[in-house]
């Protein structure tokens, strides 16, 4: 055993050894546990580097100082306990890291970001980093409001039940006046849709000003909801520049008897946390927008991944979020899609390695965020997106909606029954998977608008690689 | 005018074959079925009156359908709608609704727009149904 005298001695010192390497820890229910997604330089041992991150992620600097004796240091330390090499790619690491339950700020997700990812994505010794997933411990969830509404109370508010809600993103996104952009919403929420929805970048520019846009928007809402018996809503984008400036485009939301509100992910967990509260307060549905994250959420080897986005928003309260769609334009490997959806909705999200799910995580009552699915679906791909997302899910047709060749109610309607004839389908007993194409064209033979959807776009598929996969295969088991 | 709410309003009615289908599954799925009918359609009216309460213990779709039948003979003229209770922790919800009878006309509902200062106009939907009495509309 070395003397506390040589441990605090003056100097460098492997991080290993100053004590942010433990591989006989043994994590505590109550500890945070990350687990990242190593990349070392050539030459640096994947032990040290991993004692490194825990150490830049928790108390650790460069050298050794001596007032670390005037602490219980060995509780602040993170401790790195494990290092698995990551299957197939040389060179990269699984490494689980600890921390203490007290290293973090309740309720704050600025706070537990500020460590986890604060200075370490920069440490020289790595190539790169990567946050793969957290296990959040219950004692620290439960200091998080969560959603505001979750996905039981939203569709006991909208009186919508048993099949996926339906929406559309208002094309061109950027552009059209106030009265305009309105026709949209109305045409697509009478010919079927649930939601519409303003773009991330609709705020209040030149062309439309944001009170106009609200006051627009709330006349379609209103008309709509009296030409179906249906509620029905639009995402006002609350996204500004300040959060006075935001409380008081989501106040005016409110006056104007809107049910939902919108804000981006570019906000900061911050402002999402502050909106979350306020949305609470004043029974409103809060959606998530997740403008930006493909920054840092989609190369394999550095950066955060969407699940653990997913796993910071469900706590910091959203009651929406793109999670992505599988079979459309943007990134989404079914099986990594799969394990974010669950993240979303479960009570209980059991470790999955082949969705990417390093954990059990037992969400202690958390509400449920509803996952959106948006970017180039469209209604032939019903019975694909029933498959792969399940029911708790909005589906949004933007292109989908206002590009249909009989105009926007026609796109809207199209989309509804594909949906309702699908979920009939499915309760029915028939296999959707196979007989899915089939199931559509029986309906599109009633249903001109979705006959004219199918010959649209029948052709259209976005197959690319993509760049965010599981690392672990399924292995055949002997029965 | 056809009021969309329920999961199946943009399908043609199902017939009782495909209502039964539907409770088939539902019972499947270990939820309990109610049977709710009403003269007011308001979309926030959510407290359409019980056809007794949901069915914890009947588990048999026959049993469930001649309740479905039993209240479409007492109330030919009012909506009906089927709906599912889920009681498992995380749910303790509705977890499947949908009409299985309309009144013939439906004569759907008025926009009142209040305006009030600064372009706002506060909304109310009315239905042209319920300016009667309770029980003495969709003659």
């Amino acid at each position: 055993m070395r003397s506390q005298a040589e441990r605090y001695r003056s100097g460098v010192m492997p991080y290993a050894q100053m004590g942010y390497w433990d591989e006989d820890y043994d994590p505590k229910d109550t500890d945070v546990i990350a687990v990242f997604r190593i990349s070392p330089q050539d030459g640096v041992d994947p032990i040290e580097a991993a004692a490194a991150v825990a150490g830049e992620s928790s108390t650790a600097t460069w050298t050794v100082v001596w007032t670390d004796r005037l602490t219980a240091c060995e509780n602040y330390r993170a401790k790195a306990f494990r290092v698995d090499p990551v299957p197939g790619s040389p060179g990269q690491y699984f490494s689980y890291i600890a921390y203490d339950l007290a290293l973090f700020e309740e309720g704050s997700i600025a706070n537990l970001t500020a460590s986890i990812i604060g200075n370490v994505f920069g440490f020289k010794p790595l190539k790169a980093l990567r946050l793969e997933d957290m296990r959040i411990p219950v004692a620290y969830l439960k200091t998080f409001q969560g959603p505001p509404t979750g996905i039981v109370v939203e569709r006991e508010r909208l009186d919508k039940f048993g099949r996926p809600l339906l929406g559309a993103t208002t094309k061109p996104k950027l552009g059209l006046s106030s009265k305009n952009y309105g026709r949209v919403v109305y045409e697509a929420l009478k010919g079927g849709l649930d939601f519409v929805k303003d773009d991330e970048n609709i705020n209040s520019q030149p062309f439309m000003h944001w009170r106009d846009r609200f006051l627009y928007c709330m006349e379609a809402v209103n008309k709509a909801a009296a030409a179906t018996g249906e509620i029905k809503g639009h995402y006002l984008n609350v996204t500004a520049a300040t959060m006075e400036d935001m409380y008081e485009r989501a106040d005016f939301a409110k006056q104007l008897g809107s049910c939902v509100v919108m804000i981006d992910l570019v906000i900061g967990y911050t402002a999402i946390q502050s909106m979350a509260k306020w949305a609470r307060r004043n029974d409103m549905i809060l959606h998530l927008h997740r403008a930006g994250h493909s920054t840092y959420t989609r190369q394999k080897t550095h950066g955060v991944s969407f699940r653990v986005i997913s796993k910071w928003m469900r706590m910091a309260g959203v009651d929406h979020i793109h999670a992505g769609t599988v079979v459309g334009k943007l990134e989404g490997d079914p099986n990594i899609i799969k394990g974010i959806y669950s993240i979303c909705r479960d009570d209980f999200t059991q470790r999955n390695l082949e969705q990417g799910v390093f954990f059990d995580q037992d969400w202690a009552g958390l509400r449920k965020v509803m996952p959106v699915a948006s970017g180039g679906i469209h209604a032939g791909q019903m019975h694909q997106l029933l498959t792969y997302l399940g029911e708790d899910v909005i589906l949004q047709f933007g292109g989908g909606t206002i590009g249909h060749p009989q105009g926007i109610q026609a796109g809207a309607t199209a989309n509804r029954v594909a949906l309702e004839t699908m979920i009939k389908a499915r309760n029915e007993g028939r296999d959707i998977w196979n007989e899915g194409p089939q199931i559509l064209a029986e309906a599109a033979r009633w249903c001109s608008p979705l006959r004219a959807a199918l010959d649209t776009w029948k052709d259209v598929t976005f197959n690319y690689q993509s760049t965010d996969t599981a690392d672990f295969l399924p292995t055949a088991t002997v029965a | 005018m056809r009021i969309t709410q329920g999961a199946f309003s943009f399908l043609p009615d199902l017939t009782d074959a495909e209502v039964r289908a539907q409770i088939e599954y539902s019972l499947a799925q270990g939820w309990a079925i109610g049977v709710e009918y009403t003269d007011d359609p308001h979309p926030r009216n959510f407290y359409w009156e019980m056809w007794g309460n949901p069915m914890f213990d009947l588990r048999d779709p026959a049993g469930v359908m001649s309740e479905v039948l039993a209240c479409r003979e007492a109330h030919p003229r009012q909506y009906i709608r089927v709906s599912a209770f889920d009681s498992r922790r995380g749910f303790e919800t509705t977890r499947l609704s949908f009409m299985v009878n309309r009144p013939g006309d439906e004569p759907g509902f008025l926009l009142k727009r209040n305006e009030v200062g600064g372009r706002q106009i506060q909304y109310t939907l009315e239905s042209y149904a319920t300016l009667a009495p309770e029980g003495r509309r969709y003659q």
